[in-house]
């Protein structure tokens, strides 16, 4: 394990408490719309004037809706390996939120390892590792059956 | 009231990476229109140009840009820009002006000119930008057509051999198409033999991007007529609907959907043909050929379910029983679709017209859908955008 400082890639879209993840969004005072990335100008819903919103945690688990893999080295702004490794790549549905949020999937889960519908939960994982930091991200990670978590 | 308008011309660039201003393209495709149209290009009192992003200012204003390079005659310019949908748009700008009454003949023009290698993003650390964060979390554009087509196999049971199946129908339409770049027969087993980029969808499964110009001369019915053209095939709908919260699908570049807690989801594809159907008062039983934006082999299979021409679920079934392949039921991209095309943004939506122009006419030579008399075009890009033609004869 590094020990160099972890810095999230992107500051206040997720967060850890108790050794659990979320990702941070924001619901519209309004009409219930929950927004991920955070909104916080003005609700989408064409039905609703709201400007006020209240922060809150996303579900932090969700169904798997589809997913697939990255084969080839994406162009900056991604920061690869070298070598480049592949990862798997997974849209997972939240029940309560109604909504469907991309997420890398942890190392070691392959495209053959998931189907939809899978139960998946979220975790902070690395996303690269230069000299001086670790950037952390949300990944998605099976629930495993009769697990702890 | 009749909204219809005639097309009396169209006319090509043809597609490939030739390295040329895009004036160049949309011009040839401009005269081949309106030496199609018997048209001059003095009495053209209306010129409506798709926008292209990547050329510059002349590409910003590139109504002006092609009217100035065909010779300025005193015509008004239009230009608009709305990602794939462009050349829709400036169709229905175009449309507009005829049917208010204030045009009796335009030309509609689009033509692009592709960077060599990948188009650099901007510099420095943009979180509040979708396409920043995307990328930097490694969420590339074959990653969502990727995600529609697992979602597929998912849903539905279908197969990498029907996507497959789907490229090497394309390849065989456009082989004989002049104005494809690609021009070139591939056996399912070429296509799975090709390298994995987004599991399920190999490269050849997916798209490129090209040059190419198109262009169309539309008309009032009455100035049809005037000309001896009263026969034309005619523009019977146009639909450049925006979608409507909640979005149902992962769209491009987002790294999530909205949320359907408060307002119930909707899938912008299928809204796209629905509003032209309802426009042309055409059923989906009507459609004789279509043209459709096959981004992935995969996303084709999303658009016939999305245009009603088959049961959500069942477009496999349609292709592997041949029914999508000239010849049979309702042929899909007899052009040879993006695949022999690769896409050229502010050209492709004019180009599937052009497509469809020659198909009801009768005039597609080896491509010719027997007695087509209903095709309708669909495709969608970024920011909302999107669009669906029809056409009849
Ligand atoms: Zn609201």
């Amino acid at each position: 394990m590094s020990t160099k400082p972890q810095v999230p890639v992107l500051e206040g879209w997720f967060t850890e408490q108790d050794g659990k993840a979320f990702l941070l969004g924001t619901r519209c005072c309004g009409c219930g719309t929950y927004y991920f990335p955070r909104l916080s100008t003005y609700c989408k819903n064409p039905a609703c004037d709201s400007e006020k919103f209240e922060e809150v945690p996303l579900s932090r688990t969700g169904k798997v809706w589809s997913f697939t893999n990255a084969c080839y080295e994406p162009p900056e702004p991604f920061v690869a390996a070298k070598p480049f490794v592949p990862y798997t790549i997974a849209a997972v549905e939240l029940d309560k939120e109604k909504m469907i949020v991309l997420g890398q999937v942890v190392e070691g889960v392959n495209v053959s390892d998931l189907k939809a519908g899978m139960e998946m939960e979220l975790v902070v994982a690395t996303l690269n590792e230069d000299e001086t930091t670790v950037k952390t991200v949300w990944k998605w990670q099976p629930v495993v059956t009769g697990g702890a978590n | 009231m009749s909204g219809d308008i005639a097309i009396l011309g169209v006319g090509m660039h043809p597609w490939g990476k030739w390295g040329k201003n895009f004036v160049q393209y949309g011009v040839k495709a401009a005269r081949d229109a309106l030496k199609d149209a018997g048209v001059n290009w003095t009495d053209i009192g209306f010129v409506s140009g798709a926008a292209t992003m990547r050329c510059g200012y002349p590409g910003y204003v590139a109504g002006a840009t092609f009217a100035q390079a065909l010779g300025w005659q005193g015509a008004e310019v239009n230009t608009s820009y709305a990602a794939c949908a462009s050349g829709s748009q400036a169709l229905a700008a175009a449309r507009t002006k005829i049917l208010s009454g204030a045009c009796d003949v335009a030309l509609v023009i689009g033509a692009d000119t592709t960077p060599k290698g990948f188009l650099a993003p901007q510099k420095g650390e943009r979180p509040d930008d979708p396409d920043w964060v995307r990328f930097r979390i490694g969420i590339t554009n074959p990653t969502y057509f990727a995600l529609y087509a697992r979602r597929r196999m998912e849903m539905y049971g279908d197969t990498q051999d029907d996507f497959a199946l789907v490229k090497v129908k394309n390849a065989r339409h456009g082989f004989t198409n002049p104005n494809a770049r690609y021009r070139k027969m591939f056996s399912a087993e070429e296509v799975a033999a090709s390298n994995m980029v987004a599991d399920p969808l190999r490269l050849m499964d997916i798209c490129a991007t090209s040059d190419g110009g198109a262009a169309l001369i539309v008309s009032s019915l009455e100035y049809a007529k005037k000309i001896g053209r009263g026969d034309a095939v005619k523009i019977a709908a146009i639909s450049t609907v925006t979608p409507t919260f909640a979005s149902a699908v992962i769209e491009m570049p987002d790294i999530a959907t909205d949320s359907a807690a408060a307002v119930q989801a909707h899938s912008f594809r299928a809204a796209l043909p629905k509003k032209a159907y309802e426009e042309a008062g055409i059923s989906p039983n009507d459609v004789s050929v279509a043209e459709v934006y096959d981004l992935s082999t995969a996303l084709e299979l999303d658009w016939m379910e999305d245009l009603q021409l088959c049961e959500r679920g069942t477009a496999a079934q349609l292709v592997r029983s041949g029914a999508t392949t000239i010849g049979g039921r309702i042929p899909v991209n007899p052009s040879g679709g993006l695949a022999c095309f690769g896409e050229a943004v502010p050209a492709q939506a004019l180009a599937q017209v052009c497509e469809l122009t020659w198909q009801l006419r009768g005039q597609a030579g080896e491509r010719q859908v027997a007695n087509a008399k209903v095709g309708i075009t669909a495709n969608q890009g970024l920011f909302g955008h999107g669009s669906s033609v029809i056409l009849k004869r």
